[in-house]
């Protein structure tokens, strides 16, 4: 069963599951101490079971983001709501156990493990902070390492003696032990060839239709966040600037970045589009939007007002004052 | 941009400006570089890997010919063999002959580090670690200038170096002169870094991965500047990457490499489109795209295989969907396809059949490695 | 689970993850071992681990291996040379046999050296725990108040301290205790907070885990090596110090066998018994160097220089 099928394109046509929001994230602001505004008024929302994909390149605040979501980093401002608890006013025993909910899978397959913990180790602090008992806890880490198609000898391996696409697999069965609802993935196929890439796209999407938990699949790689995603956010500099389905961005992206970013792929088939320059400074962005700087149709009035995110098609968000024309 | 580069099209690159005092090699091959038999062999602490295990390859002036693998397929170090970047602990056999005078694996260090620069040039893949953080950029490339004497003066080799960091598309190229590397972004960087590499115009330029580390708008921007630095310059362009896209987007030639050897090659859109190889094959197919549904990406199984330990036969037998007991038992052998190919596979040349007998005709030529001139050539008709 | 699953005869072959580095790096990364990398103990660490051995076993087993009973004087016999008639290492100026002395002074000696260091050792690595990876407010309070200590020189220090608090073996312990603290914990801290930054630990917060647990199953496991080892060669130091301060009379009382003290005893007979008179010294520098070669030999077996893995 598949529920993601019925969450594409209109989530409100008569006949589908209305989806539930479970991650719901409003004006997220993070800025660093240097004066880099990372995060600039982020907001998102992941339904039940669905996956929504996190574009952008680097220093666009995806990671910072998903950092918030996790509280591994504190926001500025902003509210994170993980079904119905506010995420950001939670403390000790009750964000600990909130912490169950939402899971990781990082990029490096091999400096996301701890060198000198056996993989099951590992695996298994990650129900260190849930109460519960050792042979429930042995249970859990068997049955998590079988969903990932490895085998339970490997549990005794180091991380330096297992592959990128192994301890990945690992990763993802450390992700899964605490039964979670919403599983961050920060560009976890990056780093793995693409043959072995292959692999582990398969078994994310396989998990998810066997447990039904959300994902955030955050990668600069266009072509694995198409396949993955059900919905798709394109962030630049801190800011979202266009949202829509897959299939929706990918046949008509409507904001000039994401036009550009699509058509850079190699072999897009899409009429290139050359950014010049490089991204400005975080630290000092252009005012207004701050896309104006590299955008080929930017007017004078993009310079005045920060765009704001609107709808064009149902459910397709752009934040752009002077609409993007639509690629062939 | 040329798919195919004909000998016609080498000549032609030839017209294009030509290092003073340089002539092309002649002969019945224009190859700029040509490796025979190229074998790496790293040896450490007892422990023995065999890196690159037999490639040949000739690269022909304004061609960019891609090393198209995955990690351990020795792609890097067989580019990086060619420039002798490796210690002690690195033993090499067979030849690479630049320009047909002399093997560079019997260079003594002084003839190296004299070809190094001018003659072949590497890109490497992280600008950061090219660069000495503690100099400023311009000063970076007048050394390089001063130091292979491709300038008279001091002043010639700065007008020079402002130029040609202009030449590799950037803006402000007094700025970039003054900057520290840590100063610029990572785009920047990669330019100021392939904008050293050119300076002293080599015959020969090897690209190591130089747009991993890149964002894919700025790597769009580094390859067509890659692109039509080639096409004016004329230089020989070995170019290694992971990435599929990169190599369909500049490349001329196609080499895949597996278990270091060349599995596949040919013309570019030849390889991509229609693949020979299983190996070559599975790698497409693997490799999302829009078609396909979700969760059923073609993988292939298993890892790819470590240096030290590999089985006998063929190496990608272990994972390949039609692998039977004769690719268990030999390893396979480069053969002539139509169209200027090669592929390394039992299934591609039965023990019977027109195959093997222009396997058994090109057996010098099969040895001789992928050459763009083969004797073979004026027989074969179109793709 | 077909399409995905493991075979179970996968080859242990870390070499699938992009971007690759081609090829394998001379120092034996897991792209290219197949097992982990076998350290051994260099000899001359073996070496000086039977010295350190050696004289623990003295400590240990003095009452059973000394020929002679350290304190028993003999005036008719002081300053005999060495290798005469039973006294090994000849005798001091009372008469009393010196090799036994020394061996029954590896006693005093060698436990003030050793359990400073442990103690230091495990306050150490305390306070360098909660302030790598405490808010920067502690670290700062923690750091700071250690640098007041690392303003005085140790000696100095360790001779105030002693002095303050009287002579006596526990006493000098206390007092060489409190001035290893600052570097281990020193040492401690920088570990810790570079273990800190690693990706793993993020995979770790993201459990839930409180910061304890995380630091008693992430991080020590990491920062011990360096630790380790570091203490190792701060127990050569220790006894030096140790000995040092038996030589001002701030360690145990005579008359009984204690190197420091031994080295204040025969400076008088520097010139008429120059040999017997360096005896105490030449020891002291032996079981100092043991445990510094010690020390190095395991440095290298851990690999800490080279980032543990």
């Amino acid at each position: 069963m598949s529920a993601t099928a019925e969450l594409t394109d209109d989530p409100t046509a008569a006949g589908s599951l209305r989806p539930t929001p479970l991650l719901v994230v409003n004006d997220l602001v993070k800025t660093f101490g240097n004066g880099v505004r990372a995060v600039d008024g982020v907001s998102l929302t992941v339904h039940k079971g669905e996956t929504l994909g996190l574009v952008g390149e680097s220093g666009c605040g995806k990671s910072t983001t998903a950092k918030m979501i996790l509280r591994l980093l504190a926001p500025d401002a902003g509210l994170i709501l993980l079904g119905d608890d506010d995420l950001t006013a939670v403390r000790g025993r009750q964000l600990r156990q909130m912490r169950a909910r939402m899971q990781l899978v990082p990029q490096d397959p091999q400096t996301s493990f701890n060198p000198r913990l056996s993989i099951r180790s590992s695996i298994e602090f990650n129900l260190r902070a849930q109460r519960i008992e050792k042979a429930e806890r042995a249970r859990r880490v068997a049955e998590a390492m079988e969903r990932v198609g490895m085998p339970m000898a490997y549990g005794q391996r180091f991380p330096h003696e297992l592959s990128g696409g192994q301890l990945q697999r690992a990763a993802i069965a450390r992700a899964l032990v605490t039964s979670p609802e919403l599983i961050v993935c920060d560009e976890a196929v990056s780093a793995l060839d693409k043959s072995i890439q292959a692999q582990v796209l398969n078994l994310l999407v396989e998990l998810q239709q066997d447990l039904g938990m959300a994902y955030l699949f955050i990668s600069h790689d266009l072509s694995v966040v198409e396949h993955l995603s059900d919905r798709v956010l394109v962030m630049y500099l801190g800011r979202v600037v266009e949202e829509a389905s897959a299939a929706q961005l990918w046949a008509r992206p409507r904001h000039p970045y994401t036009e550009a970013l699509l058509s850079a792929a190699p072999s897009s088939g899409r009429t290139r589009i050359m950014l010049t320059g490089d991204p400005p400074s975080p630290v000092n962005p252009p005012s207004g939007c701050t896309f104006r700087t590299r955008c080929p149709v930017a007017l004078p009035a993009c310079a005045e007002e920060r765009p704001l995110l609107q709808v064009t098609d149902p459910h397709h968000l752009v934040a752009c004052v002077n609409e993007a024309r639509t690629a062939a | 941009m040329t798919t195919l580069a004909t000998t016609s099209d080498a000549d032609t690159m030839a017209d294009g400006p030509t290092p003073a005092g340089r002539d092309s090699a002649g002969g019945d091959s224009n190859a700029t570089l040509r490796l025979r038999d190229l074998h790496t062999t790293f040896s450490s602490r007892g422990l023995t890997v065999h890196a690159v295990r037999g490639v040949d390859l000739d690269l022909h002036p304004g061609e960019i010919t891609v090393l198209l693998g995955e990690s351990g397929s020795g792609k890097s170090v067989t580019a990086k063999s060619v420039m002798r970047l490796y210690g002690a602990n690195a033993t090499f056999a067979g030849t690479v002959e630049l320009d047909g005078r002399g093997d560079l694996l019997a260079a003594g260090p002084k003839e190296m580090l004299s070809v190094r620069g001018p003659e072949i040039a590497l890109i490497p893949q992280d600008p950061s670690a090219a660069l000495d953080p503690l100099r400023r950029i311009g000063a970076q490339i007048v050394e390089v200038l001063r130091q292979h004497k491709a300038v008279p003066t001091k002043a010639a080799a700065k007008a020079r170096a402002l130029e040609l960091l202009g030449q590799v598309g950037i803006p402000d190229p007094a700025r970039v002169y003054r900057s520290f590397p840590h100063e610029l972004s990572g785009g920047m960087r990669q330019r100021a870094v392939i904008a050293i590499a050119v300076s002293c115009d080599p015959r020969v330029l090897i690209a190591d991965e130089p747009t991993t580390a890149l964002d894919v708008t700025v790597q769009a921007q580094i390859l067509a500047l890659f692109r039509s630095l080639i096409d004016r310059m004329g230089s020989a362009v070995l170019l290694v990457t992971h990435d599929v896209g990169v190599a369909e987007e500049v490349g001329d030639r196609i080499g895949v490499m597996y278990a270091g050897r060349i599995v596949e090659y040919g013309p570019a859109a030849d390889v991509l489109g229609a693949p020979r190889h299983p190996y070559t094959r599975a790698l497409l197919d693997s490799i999302p795209s829009p078609g396909v549904a979700r969760g059923q990406l073609r993988s292939i199984t298993g890892q790819p295989p470590v240096s030290g330990e590999l089985p006998p036969g063929c190496a990608f037998a272990p994972r390949c969907p039609d692998a039977h007991d004769r690719c268990r038992a030999t390893d396979p052998v480069l053969v002539d396809l139509p169209g200027r190919r090669l592929a390394a596979c039992h299934l591609l040349s039965p023990d019977d059949g027109p195959a093997a007998a222009s396997a058994g005709a090109a057996g010098s030529t099969t040895t001789a490695g992928p050459e763009g001139t083969d004797r073979t050539e004026g027989e074969e008709s179109a793709a | 689970m077909t399409a995905t699953q493991l075979r179970d005869d996968d080859t242990v072959a870390p070499a699938d993850s992009t971007p690759a580095d081609g090829g394998p790096s001379p120092n034996g990364t897991a792209a290219a071992a197949p097992a982990i990398k076998r350290r051994r103990l260099g000899w001359p660490a073996r070496i000086a681990g039977g010295v350190c051995a050696a004289f623990l076993l003295a400590a240990l087993l003095a009452p059973l291996i000394a020929p002679y009973d350290p304190l028993t004087d003999d005036r008719s016999n002081r300053l005999q040379p060495f290798f005469s008639g039973g006294h090994l290492l000849g005798t001091d100026g009372q008469g009393r046999d010196v090799l036994s002395r020394v061996i029954w002074g590896a006693r005093p000696s060698i436990l003030t050296g050793l359990i400073p260091v442990f103690v230091a050792g495990i306050i150490g690595t305390l306070l360098g725990l909660v302030a790598g990876l405490g808010s920067h407010r502690v670290n700062t309070v923690i750091m700071r108040t250690l640098d007041v200590f690392y303003a005085f020189p140790a000696v100095l220090l360790a001779i105030a301290i002693a002095a303050a608090l009287g002579s006596g073996t526990s006493n000098a312990i206390i007092a060489l205790s409190v001035i290893l603290v600052p570097p281990i914990a020193r040492l401690a801290e920088s570990e810790v907070a570079r273990i800190r930054s690693a990706a793993f630990m993020e995979a770790a917060r993201v459990s839930g885990a409180g910061w304890w647990s995380i630091a008693l199953r992430h991080v020590l496991p990491n920062a011990a090596p360096a630790i380790v080892v570091y203490c190792t060669a701060l127990i050569g130091l220790s006894i030096v110090y140790a000995a040092g301060l038996g030589f001002l009379g701030l360690g145990v009382a005579p008359p009984t066998a204690e190197w420091g003290l031994m080295v204040n005893d025969l400076r008088q007979f520097t010139f008429s018994a120059p040999g017997i008179s360096l005896v105490p010294a030449v020891v002291i520098l032996i079981a100092s160097v043991a445990f510094n070669v010690f020390g190095d030999g395991l440095r290298d077996l851990l690999d800490v220089k080279g980032d543990g893995r």
